[in-house]
């Protein structure tokens, strides 16, 4: 809690007075559930977050999945702040522990200062530890208790959340209205008893054991907009649908899965189809046929997956087909870590096929930024006829954020193929960019368009000739080389010169802009630099790292065996610039600010911890040509 | 995007549609093949030219696509929209391209290599989806293009340069896979029996589903004169399969039920050259039809509302 009260430090110990709850107001607090995943801790955390971004609070959550399908332990965190919430929180404020392993693996998490409000009917915490105020609750035995003795504790959850709800002073008739939402599609009896263990976690005397209680600040949003609330699959789905998206296949895999599973029952209600192929290698090929046809089209898988789609990638390379492909990251190579994060894809991204093969990479930085960096695929991938790339990753893919209701009447993109009828057609043209034109489509002298896996002539007809190959290769690189000039150069936050940039990209964006801010507030000349538009790069980057004395990458990598993080690597290689180098990771997890700042401030220790949250909007400036904002030729176009 | 999928290249100039004029074979003609002279895929090149002819089929929804082999070279042949893909991933290519756009035709082309090894899984799942679309795979019993090597459907026995001292696997029984796999229209035929092979093309044709015709289509480079069991003229016999014609007489009763399974799987099991013809035939419903009652419904569900209504109902739930 960013305001630090003096917790109920006197009063509230566990056997002290009966004392009134006096409000006191927060900007933001971290709230960590942990408990089993089948006590529907994500379930009460999801509330929370919905009721967060009603409310008009930003927030964002965090949690563990179990590999386990029978489930196991986990968590579920929930940031919630009057103001920008950047990352979720590297400790937490407020830890609910359900079982004594909950409480043993995550006490270290809690701040000192902070409350653990743990069951007393299966935890018994170590009440000398003076850290830590402690609020039992014998959550178990009261919700079986409050739901009629039927001896299940499900709705433990739910009684959890009316503790909270009494403790953070949340706005009941609005959580009510959620819970009665989510089960409305259920039986009755299920929203009766859900209401009846909030009722009661709500009604428990908190107070005997907590002399105060919170009330978040309510800062109006400058937008004015109302939020919205999901997950950055959810909104990676939906800004698909936005951009036009209307067909797709996959195969299921964690953590892109709940993407198709959204799209295939989405999809038909705007007469679109997403197919569940029967493998890798079908789905991209199902999603190359319907863009072929003339409807741009889905695929996405994670690592695994996208391996075994290279060749089809290689081949909407070469035939210029326009495709959208989604890799939500996880732990790799192989199996790996499944439900862990990584950003160790990137590579495979840029350079994953055979051949030269370009094609677009893209990455969102925050759940609303899947939104529309999706729109933005998709848009590139018409213009340029290229497949692109969506690089998510787990933490994105599964957490939950509060954002801006996007303007739709500006955003959604007809979806309709183009059949007029053209005197004549030419799929490869030398000098310009390849459009592509579905079948369908009258060519009035007659002569129609073969797309070719073959190297080709301007008609697509095949050649050996050395010449043509030079010349169509750097045909389809050009086309990128074009793209970098309407990218825009990204806003440099923080400091715009100094001593170091912290360079980012993907999920990584709130860890490392909290970590800047937090290392200003402590004196250091420090900036970031978020990059969404991975490849082709923006021009005009080497301004920027004119301006610092080092550049350090954060990534959730590996550093390879030349020991440079992956994007790194690429920049590197881009820009011959040995004051580039990275700070990289491989525990799975995501970044925590701290860690960055012991990584990339060596030794330092920093006195000041507040997070000052001025001036750190996301800027969603995409490459739609009101955002051109530098043209400068950085690289030559001609043919060779 | 109102033009649909514009880029700014050139993309011709955009007219309005003048009238139609007979398909004729000059105008879907495309390159001159470059299959080795004698070579069985002519012929069905020819078939396929002449069928077009015949149906008169609007030019531009003619879509030719194929996978990698000798056979698969196919689509270069036709002046039409197509495409040359990847090695055996065909099937899914086109049943993309059915399932968006049902007003196309949508013809593929490949090989043995390609259909029943490399691309074999897909064969199975398309069957069993049923995904609108007429498949000829050119079984030569060889991989053709990468210079005789054992294909899936060599027979024991057959020396290639991957066999030195013969093909020792188990050949895959094309009918036999199609059969189980669930396929709803499957036939056999030989690139010598030009008629036939036209016959079983417009039957494919008009069948609604996953359509599949097996041709013998021989391979003068790497193995020669194999199908000459089954073609007259080189002494062989072309045994064609006798569909009943439901007319209750005595013949009939021997006659093949196309819709019989069993059965067809015992004119499947008949010892090389076996026979041609029509092996089995369903009406069960496609994934196209399928889909399209979900749309259907799932549409009738928002009360047809636009594209826009309808995502923003979805984020107001979200609020
Ligand atoms: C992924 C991949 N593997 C291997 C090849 C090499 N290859 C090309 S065609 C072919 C076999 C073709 O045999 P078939 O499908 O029977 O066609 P045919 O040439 O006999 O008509 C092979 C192995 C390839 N192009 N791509
Ligand atoms: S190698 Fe065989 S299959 Fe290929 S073109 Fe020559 S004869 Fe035909
Ligand atoms: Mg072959």
């Amino acid at each position: 809690m960013s305001e630090r009260p003096d917790t109920a430090a006197q009063t509230a110990a566990p056997n002290g007075e009966r004392a009134d709850l006096r409000p006191e107001n927060i900007q933001d607090a971290v709230i960590r559930l942990a408990g089993n995943s089948q006590d529907g801790i994500q379930t009460a955390g999801a509330f929370l977050a919905r009721l967060a971004g009603r409310s008009d609070h930003d927030v964002m959550t965090y949690m563990t999945i179990p590999s386990t399908i029978s489930g196991g332990p986990s968590i579920f965190q929930v940031r919630i702040g009057s103001g920008e919430v950047l990352s979720a929180g590297d400790e937490a404020d407020f830890l609910v522990a359900f079982y004594q392993h909950s409480y043993q693996d995550h006490i270290d998490f809690l701040r000192e200062g902070g409350v653990l409000l743990y069951d007393s009917d299966n935890v018994e915490p170590n009440l000398d530890d003076k850290r830590f105020f402690y609020v039992g609750v014998p959550i178990t035995g009261l919700t079986i208790e409050a739901l009629g003795g039927t001896a299940r504790d499900k709705g433990k959850n739910i009684f959890v959340l009316g503790l909270i709800a009494k403790i953070f002073n949340l706005d009941v008739d609005k959580l009510k209205k959620l819970i009665t939402e989510k089960f409305a599609s259920k039986d009755e009896s299920i929203v009766n008893t859900a209401l009846m263990a909030f009722q009661a976690g709500y009604a428990y005397p908190v107070g005997n054991v907590l002399a105060k209680h919170y009330r978040f600040e309510h800062i109006p949003r400058p937008s004015g907009r109302a939020q919205i609330t999901m997950d950055g699959n959810q909104a990676l789905a939906y800004g698909l649908i936005a951009g036009g998206v209307r067909y797709g296949a996959g195969y299921p895999i964690t953590p892109w899965s709940s993407v198709m599973e959204t799209l295939r029952r989405e999809l038909p209600k705007y007469g679109g189809i997403f197919v569940q192929a029967e493998d890798e290698l079908a789905s991209v090929s199902i999603a190359l046929g319907c863009s072929y046809s003339g409807y741009l089209a889905v695929t996405g898988s994670a690592g695994p997956g996208i391996s075994l789609k290279a060749e089809a990638i290689g081949w909407a390379s070469m035939a210029e087909i326009p495709l959208i492909v989604c890799n939500i990251q996880r732990g790799g190579p192989s199996t790996g870590l499944p439900t862990n994060v990584e950003q160790s894809d990137l590579h495979q991204a840029i350079f994953g096929s055979h051949g030269d093969s370009p094609r677009v990479v893209l990455a969102p930085s925050s759940v609303e930024d899947c939104f529309y960096i999706a729109i933005e695929a998709a848009r590139i991938a018409r213009k340029y006829s290229t497949p692109v790339f969506i690089l998510s990753d787990t933490s994105l893919a599964t957490r939950i954020e509060a954002f801006d209701e996007p303007d739709l009447s500006k955003l959604m993109v007809n979806p309709k193929p183009d059949l007029t009828p053209r005197q004549t057609f030419k799929p490869y043209p030398i000098d310009q960019i390849t459009q592509h034109v579905p079948p369908g489509t009258r060519i009035l002298d007659g002569k129609y368009p073969l797309l070719a896996g073959l190297e080709h002539d301007e008609m697509g007809h095949p050649t050996g000739s050395p010449k043509l190959h030079m010349a169509m290769t750097a045909k389809r690189r050009n086309k990128l080389r074009k793209l970098a000039e309407e990218i825009p150069v990204p806003e440099v936050y923080g400091d715009q010169e100094g001593d170091m940039l912290l360079a980012g990209w993907g999920s990584t964006y709130g860890p490392i802009h909290d970590a800047v801010a937090m290392a200003r507030e402590n004196g250091e000349k420090v900036g970031a630099l978020h990059l969404r538009h991975l490849h082709p790069l923006p021009n005009g980057l080497e301004k920027i790292f004119e301006k610092f004395k080092r550049i350090v990458t954060v990534e959730m990598n590996d550093q390879g065996v030349y020991g440079f993080g992956q994007l790194a690597t690429i920049l590197r290689a881009r820009y011959c610039e040995p004051k580039i180098t990275s700070f990289t990771k491989t525990d799975g997890l995501t970044f925590r600010v701290k860690e960055i700042l012991d990584g990339v401030f060596k030794g330092k220790s920093f006195a000041a911890r507040h997070i000052p949250r001025e001036g750190a909007a996301i800027v969603h400036a995409g490459t739609a040509p009101e955002n051109v904002k530098s043209t400068r030729e950085v690289v030559p176009q001609g043919v060779g | 995007m109102n033009k649909g999928t514009t880029g700014n290249g050139d993309g011709g100039t955009a007219v309005a549609e003048p009238p139609r004029e007979k398909l004729t074979k000059k105008a879907i003609t495309a390159d001159h093949p470059t299959w080795c002279p004698g070579c069985g895929d002519f012929a069905v090149l020819a078939a396929f030219y002449k069928v077009l002819e015949k149906r008169n089929l609007e030019h531009e929804k003619i879509v030719t696509l194929a996978g990698i082999g000798c056979s698969s070279r196919f689509p270069y042949f036709v002046n039409g929209h197509g495409a040359h893909y990847i090695h055996g991933r065909a099937v899914p290519l086109a049943s993309g391209i059915s399932l968006a756009r049902p007003d196309l035709h949508v013809f593929l082309f490949g090989g043995d290599g390609d259909g029943f090894s490399i691309g074999g899984n897909h064969l199975d799942h398309g069957a069993r989806k049923n995904i609108n679309m007429t498949y000829f795979i050119m079984d030569n019993f060889v991989y053709g293009l990468t210079k005789k090597q054992t294909s899936p459907t060599s027979p024991i026995g057959f020396k290639s340069k991957t066999d030195p001292t013969g093909a020792i696997d188990q050949p895959v029984n094309p009918m036999k896979k199609l059969i189980s796999a669930g396929a709803t229209f499957i036939a056999r035929t030989h690139a010598t029996q030009v008629k036939h092979m036209m016959e079983m093309i417009d039957r494919a044709f008009d069948h609604q589903g996953f359509s599949v015709i097996e041709c013998l289509s021989e391979c003068v480079e790497f193995f020669p004169d194999v199908f000459d069991p089954a073609d007259p003229k080189k002494g062989g016999s072309f045994e064609v399969i006798q569909e009943k014609k439901w007319d209750n007489t005595p013949e009939d009763e021997l006659r093949h039920d196309v819709t019989d399974e069993l059965a067809a799987y015992k004119l499947a099991q008949l010892p090389f050259p076996g026979v041609f013809g029509v092996f089995y035939q369903s009406d069960r419903p496609t994934k196209n039809a399928l889909e399209k009652k979900w749309i259907q419904s799932s549409r009738e569900k928002t009360g047809n509302a636009s594209d826009l209504e309808i995502l923003q109902k979805t984020f107001d739930r979200m609020k």
